[in-house]
């Protein structure tokens, strides 16, 4: 597809939350080096469908342009991507764009993934210093250490991992595994497993790690690689002394 | 004790940072962001912090850092609190330790520290090569955390339009529009803080993000704030082109030991990895053999322009040199620059573990910005700014690794100071007659907006924008050029009067939100641009060959913009800059200093 002279873009467009979904045709003139975003861009600044019907801009999130915000996920071919690194050259054509289907929508291209935010504050994704004032250096760390928590800590939030999940549904309130691996980052540094227990606690019962269904659709997904089925088992292993320990508290 | 009321624009590593602090000393923070505060522009920084903690026994100090930071600067930037910057920067890189930033380590299990550009210290505390991204998960964490204990209440997806001024001067809040709902609200506060980051999105294609437009502090000027040194804007030696954007190939990659060069032969078409070294020419380690590859930023960008566009070497004719980090071992590469090695392959295709990087100059970073005095103060009282937003600590030129240090810190000055005033000096509400008219004063214009009838596309305007400003306003400036540039900018202030937006709705409408930005980045584009007509000398970013020295005598001074509102224009006056720790001395980086 990279040397043809045109792009073809079949876009998903809902105008508000109620309103019914329909679909657009796009075709744009192909560049070196096009991705998804700067497809979005072209049709900003031309706002004709493929038939020559004047339309809207598109409504998408979009930041960096470097996936590392997180930002520009949707369904791209039906996959779970960032728009900014893919690129057309890549891809398939008619390129189908869809928004999340998991995540309440907005308009068009734009959903609403607060969840993953409030997820995080449920198992308390932070480390709990005193305060920060000058208390002197943080507790020391092997190279080992941090090669283990620095993977984990690239998490972009884009919830991809949560939209291929299938498990991730409203039945049953699975926090999904980006949550789970932030739950393992935190629960092994030395500060942050001061937390471990109350962690833990939040991924038991309905909607916890139990939900997994170890389909590992996430781990495949994922645009910044992080060892979500790997995470999701320790942490798994974790939950599990912890509810053991638990039982013969009470 | 009362419980300030505080409002932070902006959820980049300054607004965060100021959050935090202002929460920690028991206020509540409204905190307002484009995007969700853990998408902000900050997670783009990719190389490093500053901080003289001297791990390396290579005698570092807080007072060389201050000294690196000042030269590089060009001497622009005031001394003070560049000083307690640099001084306070060993106990910021503690706190984001204490954080749980991964940062690397060494053997020991100490951090480790890289080389950066402008310094022959290895002071660049990491984490790999996506340190801000770290850095602002860190802050944002604990952000959560106070968001949690009831401490701060978010606005995402909420876009600051104004502040609430009244007529004594005095800023009792903001008004700002749902980006959703489109619609228009006032939100009252003791103190407000602007971390509303950089303008790259004034020169079209840049290394900043979407929101990077500099909509927030051009509001503000139009309101009264002075913008200073706006002309001082950083192009970034090493930047890979692309469709929509300049992405960034951080300094980190030469700190780590990666060269520049071209093939000597114009036109060269071999592989470059066939290319003998002898038939290379690696132009910074030639002219600059102390500080090699790591000369700052300003100095590495005009030396590539020459070679390319004087000396026309760029590469196969193209505006373009290699970066080449082909000589140091994989496994090297991944520990300490993966982030960026994976930038380059998924946009470019090319492993740069195998094959030199072809890399650009892109605009990056902008020095200028709100006037603030040494408390992190506007010049309108109860609106502080804090971060890349404001001009306060790079003088006219930023070294690398210095941004998140500075965003940080200014954000631990203007919180409390917020907070102080808000017990203190604050003035007495203001009736509610001051926040309906600037709520109506805004609604008015986005009715004006949506309803418009003309011809002009605001995308369409914002490429001309973009366009115009980065031929004439950047890495080489002349004032016939930019006096050009100035004329089409009143053009397009013009034009914009008939834009018509192709969305009428009043739901998520970014075009709409998008034109309205537009709008303040013309207003904002002036600044620059008469700025940096006026300013007939070369100092750091600023180069201007008909006048190609720095000259103390006239231009040792701050820039200070302000909005004729009558005129519809910028109007200027100049401040001096205070020197009273380190006396100017020429910047050369070609001999030793």
């Amino acid at each position: 597809m990279a040397n043809s002279k045109s792009v073809i873009l079949k876009i998903k467009r809902q105008q508000t939350p109620e309103s019914k979904p329909y679909w657009e045709e796009f075709e744009l003139s192909y560049r070196p080096g096009m991705n998804v975003t700067s497809a979005l861009m072209d049709i900003a600044a031309k706002p004709v469908t493929r038939q020559g019907k004047p339309t809207t801009p598109v409504t998408y999130d979009s930041n960096c342009l470097e996936e590392i915000c997180g930002s520009c996920a949707m369904l791209i071919n039906g996959q779970a991507k960032m728009a900014c690194s893919a690129l057309i050259a890549n891809l398939k054509q008619p390129i189908t764009l869809e928004p999340f289907t998991k995540f309440p929508i907005i308009r068009d291209l734009a959903v609403d993934r607060s969840v993953l935010f409030e997820n995080l504050k449920r198992v308390k994704a932070w480390v709990p210093v005193d305060g920060t004032y000058d208390l002197g250096c943080g507790p020391r760390q092997s190279s080992e250490m941090q090669e283990e928590a620095y993977p984990l800590s690239n998490c972009i939030s884009c919830t991809c991992c949560m939209e291929a999940c299938p498990q991730f549904n409203d039945k049953t309130g699975f926090v999904g595994a980006a949550t789970i691996a932030q739950v393992r980052l935190f629960n092994s540094h030395p500060t942050g497993s001061a937390l471990k227990k109350e962690r833990l606690k939040a991924l038991m019962g309905d909607g916890g790690i139990q939900e997994c269904g170890y389909a590992q659709n996430c781990v495949e997904i994922c645009p910044k690689e992080l060892p979500l089925t790997k995470s999701i088992a320790a942490v798994g292993g974790q939950v599990m002394w912890q509810a053991i320990k638990d039982l013969f508290r009470t | 004790m009362s419980q300030p009321k505080i409002i932070v624009v902006g959820g980049g590593l300054a607004g965060l940072s100021a959050t935090i602090k202002i929460a920690e000393m028991g206020g509540h923070v409204d905190l307002f962001s484009i995007v969700p505060v853990k998408r902000s522009h900050s997670v783009c920084a990719q190389g490093g912090i500053n901080a003289a903690k001297n791990l390396k026994g290579e005698g570092d100090s807080t007072w060389q850092h201050f000294d690196d930071t000042i030269y590089g600067g060009d001497f622009l930037a005031n001394q003070p609190p560049v000083k307690a910057m640099c001084e306070a920067a060993p106990g910021v890189i503690d706190l984001l330790d204490r954080l749980g930033v991964p940062f690397n380590r060494t053997p020991e299990g100490l951090l480790d520290f890289r080389r950066f550009g402008g310094t022959l210290y290895n002071r660049t505390a990491f984490a790999g090569a996506t340190t801000g991204q770290q850095l602002l998960y860190a802050l944002d964490e604990q952000v959560r955390r106070y968001e949690a204990e009831g401490k701060v209440t978010k606005y995402e997806a909420w876009e600051f339009l104004s502040a609430v001024i009244d007529d004594q001067r005095v800023c009792h809040g903001i008004c700002a529009m749902d980006l959703r709902s489109m619609a228009v609200q006032t939100f009252p506060a003791e103190a407000v803080i602007i971390a509303t980051g950089g303008v790259g999105a004034i020169f079209g294609k840049s290394t900043n993000s979407v929101v990077c437009t500099g909509s927030a502090q051009s509001a503000l000027y139009q309101q009264g704030a002075y913008y200073a040194n706006g002309e001082c804007i950083q192009v970034h030696p090493t930047c890979i082109p692309g469709e929509d954007k300049l992405r960034l190939m951080s300094e980190s990659a030469r700190g780590e030991g990666g060269r520049v060069w071209v093939p000597k032969q114009p036109g060269d078409k071999r592989d470059p990895k066939s290319i003998p070294e002898g038939e290379r020419w690696y132009f910074l380690e030639e002219w600059y053999p102390k500080y090699g590859n790591l000369v700052p930023r300003d100095i590495a960008t005009r030396a590539i322009h020459k070679v390319v566009y004087e000396l026309h070497l760029g590469l196969d004719g193209q505006p373009m040199v290699y970066l080449d980090l082909t000589h140091i071992d994989r496994a090297t590469l991944d520990r300490k620059l993966e982030g960026i090695l994976e930038i380059y392959e998924k946009f470019v295709g090319d492993d740069p573990r195998d094959t030199p990087m072809k890399i650009f100059p892109g605009v990056h970073y902008t020095m200028g910005g709100l006037w603030v005095d040494f408390e992190q103060r506007t010049n309108i009282e109860g609106l502080y700014a804090a971060g890349e937003c404001e001009y306060q600590y790079h003088g006219a030129n930023r070294l690398g690794a210095n941004s998140l240090l500075s965003c940080i810190y200014a954000g631990f000055v203007s919180g409390p100071n917020a907070v102080n005033y808000s017990r203190n000096g604050m003035k007495s509400a203001p009736a509610q007659q001051v926040y309906d008219s600037e709520r109506k004063r805004q609604e008015e214009i986005n009715a004006h907006l949506i309803k418009n009838d003309g011809a002009e596309n605001p995308f369409l305007l914002w490429r001309e924008l973009g366009d115009t400003m980065t031929k004439n306003v950047t890495v080489i400036r002349y004032n016939k050029n930019i006096r050009e540039t100035d004329t089409k900018l009143v053009e397009l202030l013009e034009r914009y009067r008939h834009v018509n937006l192709s969305d009428r709705s009043m739901w998520a409408n970014t075009s709409f939100a998008f034109a309205r930005q537009l709008y303040n980045m013309l207003q904002l584009a002036r600044v620059i641009a008469q700025g940096a007509a006026m300013r007939d000398e070369s100092r750091g970013a600023h180069y201007k060959p008909d006048f190609p020295e720095r000259d103390d005598a006239n231009w040792l001074k701050t820039t200070k913009a302000y909005f004729a509102a009558d005129a519809d224009e910028p109007r200027f006056e100049f401040e001096p800059v205070d020197t009273s720790l380190l006396k100017p001395r020429p910047r050369r980086y070609d001999v030793a200093s």
